[in-house]
């Protein structure tokens, strides 16, 4: 059912119904003996459909959808790694899912201690003294981590700290939670291989610098190696260090962001912790800090007392709360498990492989692709579009016609770096088989955009709806059924 | 490929700059345009805002980035190009022929400073 493109009200019959309910014993608590002020006005616009209905429509629907189970998602930045079906299986069990987050401490043992034991694994992995498991994503966990960089300025009396530091290569969020942190943002350049200029980024080190954020490996996959010197440079004046965990994965169990200087990072579970990359939810972004900013993490807090018991506490030196309860409890069930699952032993074969597979992806293809930085790359790399630009064809052509092979596009024009930039993240869970057959593709892409140069720009040909038209979507969004009914007319 | 005019002077940032008198045309170049691709919305000041040279007065959106304006020169917006907020497309059509803010300059020196065609094309070329 390829060509399936209905909403779920079109199927609608006045009437239909899948479900039968039990003939109403209580009469005299007739519905109409509600206030009138409770009562709605108007009947809810529910569907009205039977069950094979639903059956059909969300069936066709699911089966339009391309994920980690379907097919290779090179997408870069984002470490589409495969999702275990054990982590799943654990986070719906009824001891889990049973739980209310106003359950008293004595009832929720269990729960805090996962939240506590998993706490303290990110810890171990990221040589931090402690993380808190409370912010509800990557993003939210970026501005957790800069208000608690705020709040330890402020707590120390030093209120003229108001800027941030962020490379031109950085990932759009880092000046966005800066921004929404209420930070200024300052830029600082990068050399032509993607890494900090430390000559660059020296006259910026003033007294009002609250801290630097950075990616390592940065956004084209290559390690800060001048790291322990920026970390000095930037402790000297006085800011701290902000790690952006998303490319944390190639340095899983080998590499330690507090161990490079970092005083503050989050982490995004859904990344390297295999939890599911939601559309917009539940998220999960770790935030963890050094030794001398625990104090200001947010509330509430798990701790262990002497006995072994669990509490949620909560104090005054905090930068205050920025969740309710204690996260998303579901998402941090999934990377326990993950954690667990690999074990402190296999746990360092992650990113081993992960840089294995990217480096041989970038290798085979680069006698088509342009490479604009050569070297070994960490878990992912950057092409800046075909090698040949007399053909005229685009990133987002090359990354439309992958589509056509059932291949995932990869994240294309980003980093901002190049034009045609082009991101491939293979992550560690693809097989050489896979890889292959990916590298054969985007070596037919190459000789189609030589040979048939209209075929790769015309797609896709095979995909359910043809090439877009981003330019009018983005004009003139049509975001619901009603405006989309009202368009038509 | 991109067309560079020599009748305007350029910044290193891909905004040009077209001086008559004190009031200065403000665009971004064909390069620019044909980098960004489809532009979908171009944020701009207001007439009366100020604007200094070498930071944003609004910003240019495509399907693949959004993109600060640089202001070229300093001075206060006399006039805004209102046909971009309905047809921002205009730009990928001609940015040398649309503009987007005039400006009393402040400074005319600041003008001088900006780069000739030639050299901007060497910039574009890099």
């Amino acid at each position: 059912m390829k060509t399936y493109d209905k909403i779920i009200f079109e199927l609608s019959k006045e009437g239909r119904q899948g479900y039968s309910l039990p003939k109403n014993e209580y009469k005299k608590n007739s519905l109409n003996a509600l206030p009138k002020e409770l009562m709605r006005e108007k009947p809810a616009e529910l569907p009205e459909v039977s069950e094979l209905d639903v059956v059909r429509h969300f069936t066709n629907l699911s089966s339009k959808n391309f994920g980690v189970d379907t097919g290779f998602y090179p997408l870069g930045s984002c470490t589409m790694k495969y999702n275990p079906k054990i982590n799943e299986e654990l986070c719906v069990l009824p001891e889990f899912t049973s739980l209310h987050p106003l359950q008293d401490e004595e009832s929720v043992q269990g729960a805090l201690e996962l939240y506590w034991n998993l706490q303290n694994m990110l810890s171990e992995i990221a040589g931090l003294e402690e993380f808190t498991l409370n912010p509800y994503a990557g993003a939210h966990g970026e501005l957790t981590g800069l208000m608690v960089m705020k709040k330890y300025h402020e707590s120390r009396g030093d209120k003229k700290r108001t800027k941030v530091i962020v490379p031109d290569s950085a990932h759009g969020t880092n000046p966005a939670s800066a921004m929404v942190a209420g930070l200024e943002v300052v830029e600082v350049k990068s050399k032509p291989n993607g890494s900090i200029d430390v000559e660059d980024l020296k006259p910026l080190l003033d007294d009002t610098v609250a801290g630097i954020m950075m990616t390592n490996p940065n956004t084209l996959g290559m390690f800060e190696t001048e790291i322990n010197d920026i970390a000095k440079l930037v402790h000297d004046a006085g800011g701290l260090l902000y790690y952006d965990g998303a490319n944390l994965n190639p340095l899983l169990g080998k590499v330690r962001p507090g161990d490079m200087g970092f005083d503050i990072m989050h982490i995004n579970l859904h990344k390297t912790f295999s939890t599911p990359h939601g559309g917009g939810g539940p998220g999960s972004g770790p935030v963890g800090v050094a030794a001398h900013l625990v104090k200001h993490l947010p509330n509430p807090r798990v701790v262990k007392d002497e006995n072994g018991k669990f509490h949620i506490e909560a104090s005054d030196d905090s930068l205050g709360s920025i969740s309710t309860f204690l996260g998303n409890f579901g998402v941090m069930i999934r990377a326990y498990a993950y954690i667990l699952s690999l074990g402190k032993e296999n746990i360092k074969n992650v990113g081993p492989l992960a840089t294995l597979n990217a480096n041989y992806i970038k290798e085979s293809l680069k006698d088509d692709y342009l490479l604009p930085i050569e070297g070994v790359c960490k878990h992912e790399f950057v092409f800046d579009g075909l090698k040949d630009k007399s053909t005229e064809v685009t990133t987002l052509n090359v990354a439309k016609r992958l589509l056509d092979y059932g291949f995932h596009a990869p994240t294309i024009y980003f980093p901002l770096l190049f034009h045609e930039s082009m991101m491939i993240e293979p992550t560690e869970t693809e097989s050489k088989d896979t890889l292959d057959e990916f590298i054969d593709v985007m070596h037919k892409i190459a000789k189609e955009a030589k040979e048939t140069p209209e075929v790769v720009k015309e797609a896709p040909n095979n995909t359910i709806v043809r090439k877009l038209d981003e330019t009018t979507a983005a004009k003139n969004p049509i975001l619901t059924f009603k405006a989309l009914k009202e368009s038509q007319q | 490929m991109s067309k560079v005019l020599d009748d305007r002077k350029y910044a290193d940032s891909h905004e040009w700059a077209k001086l008559d008198g004190d009031i200065a045309t403000i665009g971004i170049s064909d390069y620019a345009q044909h980098a960004l691709g489809n532009i979908v919305y171009v944020d701009m000041p207001e007439v009366g805002d100020e604007v200094t040279k070498g930071e944003d007065f609004g910003a240019v959106e495509s399907v693949k980035a959004a993109s600060d304006l640089l202001s070229p020169l300093s001075g206060e917006v006399v006039e805004v190009n209102e046909e971009l907020s309905d047809k921002p497309e205009l730009l990928n059509e001609d940015a040398n022929e649309n503009w987007i803010i005039k400006v009393k300059v402040s400074d005319p020196s600041e003008y001088d400073e900006l780069l000739n065609a030639e050299e901007y094309k060497k910039i574009c070329e890099e």
